[in-house]
């Protein structure tokens, strides 16, 4: 049988993904978060008396310090999956792919497990986080002078 | 490659599963059920040479031999290095080969094992094999505390170890022939539709036997294939319908489907995989049938994926093998 007649078959036994539902989960959860988020940095302002841009550092490691404490404790991966790109987009996906790594190699001891491969899935993030950053701060400087 | 044995029997076979197997609907006919992933080792992987080193240990028990009298051990896993057999067969002092067809291990096992007895070069041998689900997602996929979505086609490793005995004495069940396949490529890309990749691989070794042994899909009461899982079992019955126009829908079953409850573990997505998950519904379900009489003629189809993770990602097709053996009641 050629591959082509072959994938027809296939293709006529493909489930069909709740993409619209997915979709829909994830924009709720992903709302929430950042709902939380932005809750935090109210809250770190008027209590601490201190700037909106220091209380956002703060929101940003409670919510990697509960992200990755979750992960611990072994349910977040549970909630990932049922959230999907809810929790994965914001900080939380990142938090929690370090300690999901961190975890899972940890037994290889410090140097080869830990250290090396606990960006194994932040890595991306991180490299192509600085390049989009790279790229869109020299648009901006192009575009309007550096404002 | 097809051809039949003279004298090679089933002795004794038995089976050690964890939690996910425990909860699924074959609970009662495993020998050994763990309630934690790790059964008491400090990592996936050493809790998978566990899984088989225990699997082994109580094949030895059940047929009443002491490791001395096996004249060779055979297995096969997933683990880079299949590091698993290798660990396991370090503690019981056998000749030993390891092997490797992914989930079709086992099935290569027994045939190599058969083919060695029936040649008369040796009087008996164990054929085991293992996969454990924590151990496989670290390989081959992400930490396993990752909780990426995944689709509906994706399958789950089994958690388990499974041993079979086989020897030249006669018993209740003859392994009667078997089919070596061969590596096919159709052109799939999906690791996360393995049911797809392989179920070409099974439709060409179960076609190649029948046509050998100029039989019809009916010769047999079952066709048991590897791990298709629900889509990829599907994909089969399609396939030989419109290559072969034969139509094995009414006694054809896959152990993917079989070895969980698939409406209440909803984690298993489209069923069971690994290598460990044919065997385990071979040894726990379909052989102590065929000693009850329940089921005479049986075609055994375990199937393997054959790819790494790298040729994936170097955007190769995934390739797939399955091997067939007929297994017969003896009354």
């Amino acid at each position: 049988m050629e591959k082509k007649e072959y994938k027809k078959i296939v293709d006529r036994h493909k489930p069909t993904e709740t993409r619209v539902q997915n979709a829909i989960i994830s924009f709720l959860i992903g709302g929430v978060v950042g709902a939380i988020g932005q809750g935090l940095i109210d809250f770190y302002s008027s209590w601490f008396d201190i700037s909106t841009r220091d209380a956002s550092t703060f929101m940003i490691v409670t919510l990697v310090f509960v992200a990755s404490l979750f992960t611990a404790l072994g349910f977040f991966d549970k909630w990932v999956t049922f959230a999907k790109c809810g929790l994965i987009i914001p900080i939380t996906g990142f938090a929690h792919s370090m300690t999901s790594a961190g975890i899972e190699y940890r037994k290889e001891g410090p140097i080869y497990g830990l250290g090396m491969n606990i960006f194994k899935l932040a890595g991306s993030v991180i490299l192509y986080g600085i390049v989009s950053a790279w790229l869109f701060g020299t648009i901006r400087y192009l575009l309007m002078g550096g404002i | 490659m097809t051809y039949k044995y003279d004298n090679v029997y089933v002795g004794g076979y038995s089976t050690v599963v964890g939690p996910y197997e425990k909860d699924g609907p074959l609970s009662k006919g495993f020998d050994k059920c763990y309630d934690n992933l790790y059964n008491g080792e400090k990592t996936w992987e050493q809790a998978e040479v566990r899984l088989l080193s225990d699997s082994i240990d109580i094949l030895l028990k059940k047929i009443q031999k002491d490791k001395k009298n096996i004249d060779l051990l055979i297995s096969g896993d997933l683990l880079n290095q299949i590091t698993s057999s290798s660990y396991a067969a370090l503690k019981f002092d056998m000749p030993f080969f390891g092997i490797y067809s992914a989930c079709a291990s086992s099935a290569e096992g027994i045939i190599l094992g058969a083919s060695l007895i029936d040649g008369g070069k040796i009087k008996n041998c164990i054929s085991a094999t293992s996969s454990h689900n924590m151990s496989s997602e670290k390989q081959f996929r992400n930490p396993t505390e990752y909780g990426a979505p995944k689709p509906k086609t994706a399958t789950f490793t089994a958690t388990g170890g499974a041993s079979i005995y086989l020897t030249r004495e006669k018993t209740n069940i003859k392994v009667e022939s078997s089919t070596i396949g061969k590596v096919v490529d159709m052109g799939q890309t999906d690791p996360f539709n393995m049911g797809a990749v392989m179920a070409a691989a099974a439709g060409d070794t179960i076609y190649e036997h029948l046509k050998a042994l100029k039989r019809e899909p009916s010769y047999y009461d079952l066709i048991l294939t590897g791990d298709l899982g629900v889509y990829g079992r599907e994909i089969l019955i399609d396939y030989m319908h419109t290559e072969y126009g034969l139509d094995i829908s009414n006694n054809y079953d896959d152990a993917g489907t079989m070895l969980y409850d698939l409406s209440k573990q909803e984690e298993v997505m489209a069923g069971g995989s690994g290598p460990a998950c044919s065997a385990l519904v071979n040894y726990a379900k379909i052989l102590p049938k065929m000693e009850k009489g329940e089921l005479d003629r049986v075609l055994f189809v375990p199937t393997g994926a054959l790819f790494s993770p790298t040729f994936v990602y170097q955007h190769e097709n995934i390739n797939s093998i399955a091997h067939a053996i007929s297994l017969e009641a003896v009354r």
